[in-house]
């Protein structure tokens, strides 16, 4: 058995955030060597040519969330990121339709068509929204505490959190509250009337997550995705040109230019532990790799119940491991087209296409797709997310041809029977109905078809049960819980194992926070 | 929902030969005045999308505003040598040179491109118009000199895709066209001239031709560029990707010495970033004499990037309880930069650079606080109230693709 050589770091996972944790590692000086069991960099932020000439970002298709800090310290324009704006949101209706453009103008006498009332609510939402994300801001850049047992650095964390949280407006402190109670569905019921506005916004509130618009806690998942914010304003939605592997190669090459080293094709069987201590790892292959440090950007589950022995870890941990919510919800249907479809309630190619499209016309809708869900059958008619990254890119697909990313839910991972090339390419047809009811030309003009379940994307991609977010944003599992009490800072019960994953604070989405926090833990307890 | 305008104002500005396409087109109908046109400020209500067609697909821009001078005759050669600081004696047929020029005493008048499209025949380009300088300056030599400015329309094809576009129309391949090359071709039965230049720092071209070609030429592009994005573009958006390119603008960035009505209005190309134009070891041209006595002690100022440094922006405005303010367009307001307390240089130009994630300036600096890397503070307003935060000095272009000179293999 070959041993290469000793490294500072060994990030197992070419994951954003496994790049991300080493790209802040290299930056400090260490020496690091990054482990990707695929072909390709990304994890689940990957663009793969799936069909000839046409490009997808696979799994994880848009970007909002990354953070500005990670973008500049990391100099990641310079290596490739690009981001476009997704302008609009369009929900299309049976006989009609809402869309949300970036002019206010446009948006409010849209919105007034359908509701007066709301058009001027809507106004005033956004700021508020706005206004809650710098309130929580701060929690997501602290490096949660160890809760039950807080170390020094722990305390002055928390009380600088308490003193945060005394500068909040009455109103900051109420809705932050409800947002962190409430079900999306009744949040919005509070704000709007007009059922297609209110079930398009809640629909981001169940993404990745195994709960229904009415479930409380959806607001939670809703407030989490309103707190991205590209160039300022917040709660704006981008596109990577290139697609979102692109994101993952920007970090990567910057990782690259400070000196990690990176493997694909390489991938990790075992965390070698001695004595409790992480000393390397060990690939399928047989060779072995040493490291002071071991970070793995896989999610909970892999990270403690795959990667070490469970006779590594104290029992109470390995309890709350097994019990961590991962539950896989949704699926990806990747579309090659011969033309733009053709949507009835809004013929023609406009602005419409360059957004957001989804299918979310009124709460029964979603709540009855995820009923579907809950007794273990895919929705028979899904909450779908379209976008169309051809039409902002055109170098996605070949001149004149386009892409289309569809992301469905719901898609139990635990179907009734297990999933299955049938089940699949009956969910596949599910969806393609579900759209054909909005943009009927759909039939006819796809070339090729990707259906991708939740087993799926949990074969291919790594992530248990398929969860795009390494474990459910539920209240119980967030911050201090994240993964599990004690050990939400980034360290695990083995001395010099760390994690970096998106099953850590501050969860999902293309953030490159869990990375960047986890490695600058590390860098402090070096 | 889209309205009809069915209104026409009778109107004192001049249409752009493609002005029947482009105000169908203009869904924001927001125009503004270039030299004397009607030009489109953005076509969609906002820019967004014209902005990233720079730098993603493909921009088409109507520049038939600029003025346009033709020189022709046996001294052609000899007299925009004499006029403008580059080397004209080494611009080959077929080639472009961007150039500023200067009166007698160094100063800048304009800048622009010239165009060899004979061994005898230039074409000039400039902001302003420049016919009575040009005629004074070329009283008894061997040309003639015609104003080609509404002679020949213009339009701009900026972006990635632009060659592919064009490649998809034109009889000849654009492959080996380089960078401040140009060619004549042919779009089906018309004659059309493509130069690969542009005013966005992107892969890109320019296509010169006769106006009455115009509509056929424009249709052509909008119809074939489908496929790869073509995207009719204002000036809000070129604003932004020239500011990025680091290209500076005339009565924006510097005020033309012709119409500087104080002293220190006026600038030199040195004081301007743009030394490297100013060729001293050519034979005589005007401003040489005072260009090289400001060469040999100093340029007193120096036109450079800078870059607004993003924390303590951010800082600045969460003291205020707001998320960063960032100008979602470009600006043009002249604003102060200190070093300590005393006011060293003026930014004149400036945006925030979605593509590189950076807040950015053209400014005019102190020459001994102009070095690269040299920390000044920028007068920012935060709710109302003056503010000082860090900038620095960098390097322009800000953005520089390898697309915008390179060939395909």
């Amino acid at each position: 058995m070959p041993t290469i050589k000793k490294y500072d770091a060994i990030v197992i996972g070419g994951g954003h955030n496994g790049l991300t944790a080493a790209a802040y590692l290299a930056r400090a000086g260490k020496e690091v060597l990054v482990l990707e069991r695929r072909y390709v960099l990304g994890g689940a932020a990957v663009t793969e040519e799936v069909f000839p000439g046409f490009k997808f970002s696979v799994c994880s298709y848009v970007v909002s969330l990354l953070k500005a800090n990670i973008i500049r310290e990391l100099m990641l324009p310079k290596f490739g990121l690009e981001l476009l704006p997704l302008e609009s949101t369009f929900t299309p209706l049976e006989n009609d339709y809402l869309i949300r453009t970036a002019d206010p103008d446009e948006t409010y006498r849209e919105m007034y068509r359908h509701s007066p009332r709301d058009a001027e609510t809507y106004t005033r939402f956004g700021p508020l929204m706005g206004q809650i994300g710098m309130a929580v801001r701060p929690i997501l850049e602290t490096i949660p505490p160890n809760a039950i047992r807080p170390s020094f650095p722990d305390l002055s964390a928390m009380k600088k959190l308490l003193n945060h949280f005394k500068t909040l407006s009455d109103e900051q402190f109420e809705y932050l509250t409800k947002l962190m109670t409430m079900s999306s569905a009744d949040f919005l019921d509070e704000w709007f009337e007009f059922e297609p506005l209110k079930a398009t916004m809640a629909a981001s509130g169940i993404i990745g997550t195994f709960m229904g618009p009415r479930s409380p806690g959806s607001a939670y998942v809703m407030l989490h995705h309103y707190m991205g914010d590209i160039d300022g304003s917040f709660r704006a939605w981008g596109f990577q040109r290139g697609g979102t592997g692109a994101v993952s190669m920007a970090i990567a090459r910057s990782a690259e230019h400070f000196g990690a080293k990176i493997m694909t094709e390489a991938p990790v069987e075992k965390v070698i532990v001695k004595n409790g201590r992480a000393v390397g790892v060990a690939l399928e292959n047989g060779d072995e790799y040493k490291a002071d440090k071991v970070i793995s950007g896989l999610d909970p589950k892999l990270s403690f119940l795959k990667m070490v022995d469970e006779t590594d870890l104290p029992n109470d941990f390995v309890t709350d491991i097994k019990n961590f919510r991962i539950r896989g919800s949704s699926g990806k249907v990747n579309l090659a087209l011969d033309v733009l479809p053709e949507f009835t309630c809004l013929p023609g190619i406009g602005p419409h296409l360059r957004g957001a499209i989804s299918i979310s016309p009124d709460f029964d809708y979603i709540e009855k797709a995820y009923d579907d869900a809950k007794y273990g059958n895919f929705s028979e008619a899904p909450y779908i997310d379209i976008i169309i990254p051809s039409v902002l890119d055109p170098e996605m697909a070949p001149p004149g041809k386009h892409v289309m990313s569809c992301f469905v839910q719901y898609a139990p991972y635990n179907i009734k029977g297990g999933w299955n090339d049938q089940k699949r390419e009956d969910f596949g047809d599910a969806v393609i109905n579900a759209l054909a009811r909005y943009a009927p030309n759909i039939k006819e003009i796809i070339l090729h078809r990707q259906v991708l379940t939740p087993a799926d994307i949990e074969s291919t991609f790594g992530m248990t049960e398929g969860n795009i977010f390494h474990g459910e944003l539920t209240l119980q599992q967030l911050f201090a819980l994240r993964p599990a009490v004690k050990w939400a800072n980034y360290k695990t019960p083995i001395t010099n194992y760390y994690q970096c994953g998106s099953g850590t604070h501050p969860g999902g989405g293309i953030t490159g926070s869990p990375g960047e926090m986890a490695a600058k833990k590390i860098l402090k307890d070096w | 929902m889209s309205y009809k305008n069915q209104f026409m104002a009778h109107t004192q500005l001049i249409l752009s030969p493609f002005f029947e396409r482009t105000t169908k087109l203009n869904e924001s109908q927001e125009w503004r005045r270039w030299s004397g046109y009607l030009a489109a400020t953005n076509y969609e209500l906002t820019h967004e999308n014209e902005y990233f067609a720079i730098r993603t697909k493909a921009a088409l821009l109507d520049i038939t505003p600029l003025y346009k001078y033709i020189i022709l005759g046996a001294d052609a050669q000899q007299f925009l040598d004499r006029l403008v600081t580059r080397n004209i004696g080494i611009c080959k047929v077929g080639q472009v040179m961007y150039t500023p020029w200067c009166d007698e005493d160094g100063k800048q008048i304009d800048d622009g491109t010239v165009q060899r499209l004979a061994n005898d025949k230039f074409r000039i380009t400039s902001a302003e118009p420049n016919l009575e300088w040009i005629e004074q300056n070329a009283a008894g030599m061997n040309l003639t000199i015609t104003d080609d400015s509404k002679t020949t329309a213009a339009l701009a094809l900026q972006g990635p895709n632009s060659r592919a576009i064009l490649n998809s129309i034109a009889s000849d391949s654009l492959d080996s066209l380089k960078f401040f090359w140009m060619m004549n071709t042919q779009f089906h039965d018309i004659s059309v001239t493509i130069s690969r230049t542009g005013y966005t720092g992107d892969l890109g071209y320019e296509i010169w031709m006769d106006p009455k070609d115009a509509l056929s030429v424009w249709d052509l592009l909008m119809d074939k560029g489908k496929s790869y994005g073509i995207t009719p573009t204002g000036l809000q958006a070129l604003d932004m990707a020239r500011i990025e390119a680091g290209l500076i603008l005339l009565d924006v960035d510097y005020i033309s010495a012709r119409h500087a009505i104080i002293e220190p209005r006026k600038s030199s190309p040195y004081e301007l970033g743009l030394g490297w134009a100013v060729k001293m070891k050519k034979k005589d041209f005007i401003g040489k004499k005072a260009l090289k006595a400001e060469l040999l002690r100093g340029p007193k100022w120096n036109l450079v990037g800078i870059e607004i440094e993003w924390e303590g922006l951010e800082n600045l405005y969460r003291d205020a309880g707001l998320a960063p303010g960032l100008p979602s367009t470009a600006w043009r307001t002249s604003t102060p930069l200190y070093h300590g307390d005393e006011q060293v240089g003026y930014a004149t130009s400036g945006c925030w650079s979605p593509i590189l994630k950076r807040y950015i300036a053209l400014a005019h600096v102190k020459s001994e606080f102009s070095q690269l890397g040299s920390k000044l503070k920028f007068e920012l307003k935060v709710e109302h109230f003056r503010k000082l935060t860090p900038a620095k000095v960098v390097n322009t272009p800000f953005f520089d693709p390898e697309r915008k000179r390179s060939c395909p293999q």
